[in-house]
């Protein structure tokens, strides 16, 4: 699968990215320039995390506007795999391929720690090598982490299945407890309804390596190549 | 040239952590009677536009468009003749 990583100014985790899928897991990738005008020939988009524009106005309000998101609009239209990472994730909000919203954490710190995901979906491009419930061990590092939706909007997600991680204990119970940033009902990724677009927080490309002694990012990539 | 003052603010249905942050620290200093504190951002510019209505018609789009994110925002602004 050929996959593009697209950089913004101020995209900071797209080295991590591209390491991971072109070193970890062997496949053709290839850097994008936010102000690129064309998505041919990959079969896979990720926007990296990081702090795009400097998070100014609000994180990932400006880069919503830079040209490759027109791409990337069309891109996801026509069905290609799409992965939104932490900053990714509030592009992908803020342009409207994701529903919600992401706000200040509730505790106003930014966190910088493991967390455990409970896999809510195996159902989708990016879980389908996961099982239902299954236990993953990933660092989350943002302030603005916390994810919002009206009723009507959650009602949705959670009916379509489009909620595919949320925050849980070590022991996979998703608990009060276990939500470091205060997002509603423990999300902490979700899909789009055509199940093509991902977005998450945490960072699976911190942790898809075992020498880095945690590898609990590795099934999302495997789901993706197995897909 | 008109001057717009944009005031946004997180909705009254979104939880406002920095708010109630606020809100806490206002009374440890002894303020007692407040109540529903948000914290938001304030935005100024000036526009070039014939009159009042066309600027006030501007300022909207761009509120829409880019200063203020709808799901979880609210705004209002004043127009000042310069």
């Amino acid at each position: 699968m050929k996959f593009g990583v697209i950089v913004f100014p101020g995209s900071n985790c797209d080295h991590d990215c591209y390491h991971v899928l072109k070193h970890v897991f062997g496949q053709p990738a290839e850097f994008v320039w936010h102000k690129e005008t064309s998505l041919k020939g990959f079969d896979c988009v990720v926007l990296p995390g990081g702090f795009s524009y400097g998070d100014y106005l609000r994180c990932g309000a400006i880069a919503k506007f830079s040209p490759i998101i027109k791409e990337v609009r069309s891109f996801a239209a026509s069905g290609g795999r799409v992965v939104g990472i932490c900053n990714g994730f509030q592009i992908l909000v803020e342009a409207g391929l994701l529903p919600g919203a992401l706000m200040r954490n509730r505790n106003l710190r930014f966190l910088c720690r493991n967390i455990h995901l409970r896999v809510e979906n195996p159902e989708t491009p990016f879980t389908r090598k996961l099982a239902k419930g299954k236990v993953l061990k990933i660092p989350i590092a943002h302030a603005e982490g916390n994810y919002y939706a009206d009723e009507e909007t959650l009602k949705e997600i959670e009916g379509n299945g489009q909620v595919l991680f949320r925050y849980a204990t070590e022991e996979g119970e998703v608990s009060e407890g276990a939500n470091p940033n205060g997002s509603l009902h423990n999300i902490a990724g979700i899909a789009n309804k055509g199940k093509n677009v991902l977005g998450m927080m945490p960072h699976p490309e911190r942790c898809a390596e075992a020498i880095l002694g945690n590898a609990g990012g590795r099934g999302i990539f495997e789901s993706i190549l197995s897909s | 040239m008109y001057k717009a003052k944009i005031y946004i603010a997180p909705k009254k249905s979104v939880l406002d952590p920095q708010g109630k942050v606020v809100h806490h620290a206002l009374e440890s200093l002894g303020f007692q009677g407040v109540d529903e504190v948000r914290v938001g951002k304030f935005v100024e510019l000036k526009v070039d536009s014939p009159d009042k209505t066309t600027a006030a018609a501007r300022v909207k789009e761009m509120c829409e468009g880019l200063l203020v994110n709808a799901v979880v925002e609210e705004y209002t602004f004043e127009l000042l003749r310069e």
